[in-house]
């Protein structure tokens, strides 16, 4: 993978939408940042002048202070203007305002010790039943061989492929325990949890390769839960489609 | 005995001669008395912090070099199962990440912060001959003593101990090997432990306060630990049930936690399935939540006390920080479902988590900017115990702020899992809670001995380990902001994470540093028990009770019933000759005998 991708602090930011979180994050450092210093610089002033000298007496009526009233008011305020102004919208914005499904990527991903099952409808756009007694080595989703909509699904292991500038609408589960999907490039995370389907969705501004990382301890190779996470143009994802169809046909 | 037969009537029944009868294994070993217990919970909760930080020691190096032998000390481990060729295995590294979190949090900080100080002070700082229930007491240490017994020997059985992380998360603790059975078990015994030792303190502080002594001139530790027991009563019985119902799920069967059609290695499960492993999680942080406070509130109490003994001044807004930390003891209640933020909850169940979580901090920033301001005024002196309390303020301060972007759902998406959280609450409980604790120790090291520690070995203690723990902590904050992963065997399997591998490096090296500077303490601690310099009564001058008994105090602690005048910091009132008034000091003594 490409090192210029990483660094000693966010990673590269390659969607849309994920900017509007890094900017979170550093207003709040930023404004932890003003409060720490402020207050350690009051600290260490205040050691030194009232540290035991000679001659030196401790007060013991003091009077009131009004100021740390309004700065701590004033803090109380700036955490609730970052709670309703960016974090409550945010989140509903990155879980609630699903994109139009006709316009986006239906994908599943269903995690399983130590990988990523990548499962697209294919051309018919419509997911093939699964039923968890059907898994088998050769069937890793337990899809049902019966189901016409599933004859045209393409699954593969840790290849997540999305076209750019598409929204993409991930259903994420789970066979065993819990995982937690994580496309640091993409600031996406959310836990894949057993018995549970759920929608997350994000949306690619550049290409690249990129990584699939699980963030829930999930077992021995937790460390090793690497997926690969590709963002092509929309052609050279039609093509890397198609190549996968006819490679299942030709099985 | 004591308190049995109603409020201040110990002193009448207790007899002081019966102690020098006992035999030794009554009077030191399944003893009744409050202050060797508390003895025997401050020494196991230390030897258990310093095994919980051996563990980490030895996943450091995993960390820093992953793949190498380890050196000198992998020989020994090289024929063990765990480590072959003194490389260690992905389930023993599991396993010391998940025993080094329980052993920390319950047989280590909480032990000691409650059961060690609380046990040993609390009742001498409230006049009490002993706690309310001395029988309890003792089954109280010994629980704990069984719960850690346990927890080690889980290391030896086939398997390995507890893989699953401290949080245990179904599915995956399930299906975990025989190790997590005994995490479970001996989890079941620290948390009756706990709730013994809970009743007694609530019961202790409401009835067997001295006469004179009401809640407004309690000293804020006693106040610190009477709102922690509320927190441990009425926190750990839901995690008792969810340890039970998990127990039934490895042993009998059920599925409280598992959901249908689970396969976990292509091969469908035994469990019929219908549960949730979400439940765990609320059962498990209901608890782990106010756990946090637990671990912190004994903390602000020994500042408390340090400080205000040092600065010869009374504590700023005192009823500010009682009010501050009942508040705090109650929200803790009600936020902890921002642990599980990831976990598809609503929007509204989010907001809430999330409303809750802000307010919190603010009772936090009030007990803090109380405390600093304290300092201003005093007079200053910088004892060792003094300095550690110091530390802790900014180390508190930086593991209180680190959480806004964790509490805030938004960001936490990006920081979630990450060692950015790792950062975040060592900062509160490592340079946080157990520097409150070092200060603790020191502090009362010549009450329960008679002797005082070094200053020169203490102020080595303190500076190698300020400097090191903060080299340990930091670089976590910039490593979750690139995104890596809590729990990884192996740093550098995923790309973002080769980047900030120089770190985990810079860290280990620090983490090792750490564990040398301990050593000063060590020596320090034990030396000081035999040679250590001999001093009176009240070395420090401070003005609680536990300082107008002889050191160490005997067994019933004070001589007569201690009736109490005035309130806990009387430090440096005007026109006395003395800075400090003892709180059992009569009003019309003070007066005629120091005013000038």
């Amino acid at each position: 993978m490409n090192p210029k991708y990483y660094g000693w602090g966010f990673p590269i930011d390659i969607s849309k939408h994920g900017w509007q979180i890094d900017q979170l994050i550093t207003i709040l450092h930023v404004f932890m940042a003003v409060l720490f210093i402020g207050w350690f610089a009051f600290f260490i002033y205040t050691i030194i002048r009232f540290r035991q000298r000679p001659g030196h007496k401790a007060e013991f009526h003091i009077k009131h202070f009004k100021t740390p009233t309004y700065l701590e008011a004033g803090v109380a305020l700036t955490e609730f203007v970052l709670l309703f102004a960016f974090s409550i919208p945010l989140w509903h914005f990155f879980r609630n305002e699903m994109p139009p499904k006709d316009k986006s990527l239906q994908v599943r991903v269903v995690a399983e010790q130590f990988a990523w099952n990548i499962h697209y409808p294919g051309k018919d756009g419509a997911f093939g039943k699964t039923d968890p007694k059907l898994i088998s080595a050769t069937n890793p989703l337990g899809l049902d061989p019966n189901d016409p909509e599933g004859k045209d699904d393409i699954i593969t292991l840790n290849q997540l492929h999305i076209p750019v500038d598409m929204p993409v609408i991930v259903d994420l589960s789970s066979k065993d325990v819990i995982h937690s999907f994580t496309l640091p490039v993409m600031r996406v995370k959310q836990d894949a949890i057993p018995g549970q389907m759920i929608p997350v969705w994000f949306e690619a501004k550049s290409t690249g390769n990129f990584e699939i990382a699980c963030a829930q301890l999930c077992g021995l190779g937790h460390y090793r839960m690497r997926g690969f996470f590709i963002v092509e143009s929309k052609a050279d994802f039609g093509k890397w489609l198609d190549g996968q169809a006819a490679e299942k046909v030709s099985q | 005995m004591a308190g049995r037969t109603g409020r201040r009537k110990g002193f009448a029944v207790s007899d002081q001669h019966h102690s020098n009868e006992l035999p030794f294994w009554r009077q030191y070993i399944f003893s009744q008395d409050h202050k060797v217990i508390g003895m025997q919970y401050a020494v196991t909760g230390l030897l258990f912090l310093l095994f919980g930080f051996c563990l980490m020691m030895l996943m450091r190096w995993q960390l820093a070099y992953p793949g190498k032998p380890l050196p000198f000390l992998g020989n020994f481990l090289a024929e063990s199962p765990v480590m072959p060729g003194g490389i260690m295995l992905p389930e023993f590294y599991n396993q010391l990440g998940a025993m080094h979190g329980t052993i920390m949090v319950f047989m280590g900080v909480v032990p000691l912060a409650v059961g060690g100080f609380g046990n040993f002070v609390l009742p001498l700082q409230i006049g009490a001959p002993d706690m309310a229930f001395p029988k309890l007491n003792m089954m109280s240490y010994w629980f704990y003593f069984i719960g850690g017994v346990i927890m080690i020997a889980s290391f030896f059985i086939p398997g390995g101990a507890a893989q699953s992380g401290w949080t245990s998360y179904p599915p995956l603790s399930n299906i975990a090997p025989l190790g997590q059975t005994f995490w479970l078990i001996g989890m079941a015994f620290l948390i009756n432990s706990s709730l013994l030792g809970s009743i007694n303190f609530i019961v202790t502080t409401v009835q067997l306060r001295a006469e004179g002594l009401s809640f407004f001139r309690l000293p804020f530790f006693v106040w610190s630990q009477f709102v922690t027991s509320f927190l441990l009563l009425l926190a750990f019985p839901p995690l008792m049930a969810a340890a039970v119902l998990q127990l039934m799920d490895r042993l009998a069967g059920s599925s409280f936690f598992m959901p249908s059609g689970l396969v976990v290695n292509g091969a469908t499960t035994p469990w019929a399935g219908g549960g949730s492993p979400i439940l765990w999680q609320h059962l498990f942080w209901f608890l782990a939540h106010p756990e946090v406070y637990v671990l912190i509130l004994p903390a602000m109490g020994i500042v408390a006390e340090v400080m205000s003994c040092n600065t010869r001044k009374p504590l700023y807004g005192y009823k500010a920080l009682v009010y501050s930390v009942i508040f705090l003891g109650f929200l803790s209640f009600i936020v902890w479902a921002h642990h599980m933020f990831l976990t598809s909850m609503g929007t509204q169940m989010n907001s809430f988590f999330q409303i809750t979580t802000m307010i919190i901090s603010i009772p936090s920033v009030v007990i803090l900017t109380t405390l600093i301001l304290s300092l201003w005024g005093g007079s200053i002196r910088f004892t060792v115990p003094m300095l550690f309390a110091l530390a802790f303020l900014p180390m508190f301060g930086i593991g209180g702020l680190t959480g806004l972007p964790l509490g805030l759902a938004a960001s936490d998406i990006h920081l979630h899992d990450t060692y950015y959280v790792i950062g975040h609450f060592h900062y509160v409980v490592a340079p946080g809670t157990i520097f409150a604790l070092f200060a603790g120790v020191y502090h009362w090291f010549p009450k329960v001995t008679g002797r005082k520690m070094s200053d020169i070995l203490g102020k080595i203690h303190f500076w190698f380990s300020f400097v090191f723990i903060n080299g340990v902590f930091m670089p976590m904050f910039i490593m979750g902001l690139a995104g890596v992963s809590r729990r990884l065997y192996d740093p550098v399997q995923y790309a973002h994470a080769q980047s900030v591998q120089p770190l985990n490096v810079f860290i280990s090296i620090c983490a090792w540093c750490l564990g040398l500077a301990q050593i000063p303490f060590i020596i320090n601690f034990f030396s000081s028990i035999f040679f250590g310099k001999k001093v009176d009564d009240n070395p420090w001058e401070a003005t609680t009770l536990e300082w107008t008994v002889p050191s160490p105090p005997p067994h019933g602690n004070f001589a007569k019933p201690p009736v109490v005048y005035r309130g806990p910091y009387e430090y440096s009132v005007p026109g006395c000759a003395k800075d400090f008034l003892p709180q059992n000091l009569p009003a019309g003594q003070a007066g005629a005998a120091e005013v000038k």
